[in-house]
């Protein structure tokens, strides 16, 4: 085992200092963090609907889409994971029915407890959300009252969802950022694990006490992937929460070991790195026609970029893939079955397309940042100057930088993916010295890479 | 692990990074061009620039007239940090030497209706160096990467 791969298999337990144990198992510093991210989104639906129209004037498009939603991609979830999970308030009014409870147990419950049903045990309703705010995203970003929207209508949904079906159904199955944040949590370098020298009485333990699962619907005794617990806690909270453990590890830690990844999953996958294209396209690009394509929602042009959109990131990628799957299947002499071969690798594809949403918001977010300072003073566009900052000027952070900044993480991304491509090759049975049969694989990956890197730097 | 042998392990991805920063910023000699006179007449729309890139080469006299087509518009260059706006059907000019090689963007600075924070246009200076080395690198990474020795495999 060479020294990178001894690292990616490295764990530090962070819960074996006793302060961490203890602020972890406390619920009121998750509490008063949720509060005040609840706070700040009924501050972002109050000033999105009564606010001023213009969006770089308004506290709801800026604090959403520059500062939460490049937040999320910059720091929260390449290096927390489902962090932001923890702390997302729109779960919390339908908890609290659903619960009785927001800090301890206890309280009348509104809950039917319905298992969610078997069929939609999966991510597609997350792709179908996450497809539908793309489809409106031109609107989205520029229109605070749509923003305010959306966010109404994920608490109204959460809510309804608590209080019909079990746990936290919503946030597993239907959030579309929980599709993207769990996706992508497979590469942070933290994840909550039971510990590794549990034995089969402790495990029978922590079973019997989620006889149906933790919040996250999960049994936390055989937690061994990210993209479903979403860092609630509980789990450490209960009497067998000693045996739980978060812990500190390598980015690689999780992808580069084998494992099972769905159909969905695979179309979710390839989803966002379509959109993400898209996106720096529409955001980044000099193509006015296409701007408008996107804005005006219901025009015929608008329909021509739904359907661009939606073929693109769930037909043509997914399709090439195939082919190239494929190939490799045939070349390399696998004996595993076409969808299997597809899916490991479009799991092998997540760095390319982490590090993609994170390239497409750094040339994003470091243009736009300078729109904040104003709305901080005056969230509303009324005139206002709480802080003093309500007549900085617009001008753009970091221009120097950024296309550097941008071009070492695609290039980054295509890495991580090349390695995982051939390691994934590897398990599914292609030999060392044959590994040339995972070169379209790797062109494919290439090709995305070279489409973004001039969309954002060419 | 100790942490003689963590900083081991991230030795080549440091190292790595710190080549590919070096090999994207470094400054490169470029053939002296022949400085021109260049001219663009720029139309200004929602929300977007007609041309929407503009080349030219290192040295050369730039002049854009900005005309703005059906509401006010301005224009921003990154870098060069100069500006102008016109009212519709007016038109402004700009005058600069382009002494800075490279990509840059430049941008509507009169709000001028939704997507006025994505009204971009982009002004080109010599080759876009940043953009094909990242090519080159992106060819060159993936090279080491199939040529590296053979991953270990384990079962699926």
């Amino acid at each position: 085992m060479g020294a990178m791969e001894k690292a990616a298999s490295y764990r530090f337990d962070l819960t074996r200092y006793a302060w961490v144990r203890r602020l972890l198992t406390s619920r009121w510093p998750q509490f008063i963090l949720r509060a005040v991210t609840l706070a700040g989104f009924m501050l972002v639906i109050l000033t999105g609907f009564i606010g001023s129209p213009v969006g770089s004037r308004n506290f709801a498009v800026m604090f959403v889409w520059i500062a939460w939603w490049s937040a999320l991609k910059l720091i929260m979830l390449p290096f927390g994971g489902r962090v932001w999970c923890s702390i997302c308030p729109i779960p919390m009014p339908g908890e609290w029915l659903q619960q009785g409870w927001l800090v301890k147990p206890g309280g009348k419950k509104f809950n039917l407890g319905l298992r969610w049903p078997r069929r939609l045990r999966n991510t597609w309703l997350q792709s179908a959300g996450f497809a539908a705010i793309g489809l409106f995203s031109a609107l989205a970003l520029t229109t605070p009252v749509v923003t305010a929207w959306i966010f109404v209508g994920l608490i109204i949904v959460a809510v309804v969802v608590s209080v019909v079906f079990e746990q936290r159904s919503f946030c597993r199955y239907l959030c579309p950022m929980g599709g993207f944040i769990g996706l992508y949590a497979t590469m942070a370098p933290l994840e909550l694990r039971p510990q590794p020298d549990l034995t089969s009485v402790e495990k029978g333990a922590a079973v019997r006490e989620w006889p149906r699962g933790c919040p996250w619907i999960n049994n936390p005794a055989a937690l061994k992937a990210n993209a479903n617990c979403g860092l609630c806690l509980e789990c450490l909270r209960t009497e067998s929460g000693e045996s739980m453990a978060l812990n500190a590890r390598s980015f690689d830690a999780e992808l580069g070991q084998p494992g099972a990844f769905r159909l969905d999953e695979a179309f979710l996958s390839l989803g966002l790195l379509g959109s993400v294209m898209i996106y720096s396209a529409v955001f980044q690009g000099p193509w006015g026609a296409l701007k408008n394509a996107a804005l005006y929602a219901g025009s015929p042009a608008w329909w021509g970029f739904a359907a661009f959109f939606l073929l693109t990131s769930f037909g043509l990628l997914p399709a090439l893939l195939a082919g190239v799957s494929a190939l490799v299947r045939r070349t390399g002499n696998l004996g595993q079955p076409l969808q299997m071969v597809f899916t490991r690798f479009s799991r092998a594809l997540l760095p390319l397309g982490l590090l993609s949403w994170i390239a497409f918001t750094v040339s994003f977010a470091f243009g736009k940042m300078a729109y904040l300072w104003p709305v901080l003073s005056d969230p509303f566009g009324w005139g206002w100057n709480l802080f003093g900052t309500a007549a900085v000027e617009w001008q753009p952070y970091l221009l120097n930088a950024t296309p550097v900044i941008e071009a070492v993480l695609l290039v980054a991304g295509l890495i991580w993916s090349g390695r995982t491509v051939l390691k994934t090759a590897g398990q599914l049975g292609v030999r060392g010295e044959r590994r040339w049969a995972a070169a379209p694989v790797l062109l494919f990956a290439l090709a995305g890479t070279l489409i973004l890197l001039w969309l954002l730097i060419g | 692990m100790t942490p003689t042998k963590i900083i081991s392990a991230l030795a080549k991805p440091i190292l790595g990074l710190t080549l590919a920063i070096l090999a994207l910023s470094a400054p490169l000699p470029l053939p002296p061009t022949q400085p021109v006179e260049r001219y663009f007449r720029v139309e200004a729309s929602q929300f977007a620039y007609s041309p929407g890139v503009l080349q030219v080469n290192p040295g050369d006299q730039v002049t854009i007239d900005l005309v703005a087509t059906d509401v006010v518009h301005g224009i921003y260059i990154d870098s060069y940090e100069l500006q102008a706006s016109a009212d519709p059907g007016q038109t402004a000019r700009l005058t600069f030497i382009a002494d800075q090689a490279g990509l840059f963007r430049f941008r509507c600075l009169v709000p001028c209706g939704q997507l006025h924070p994505f009204m971009l246009g982009k002004l080109q200076v010599g080759p876009n160096l940043i953009f094909l080395r990242a090519v080159l690198l992106s060819l060159l990474g993936l090279l080491w990467v199939l040529w590296k020795k053979p991953l270990p495999t384990a079962s699926i």
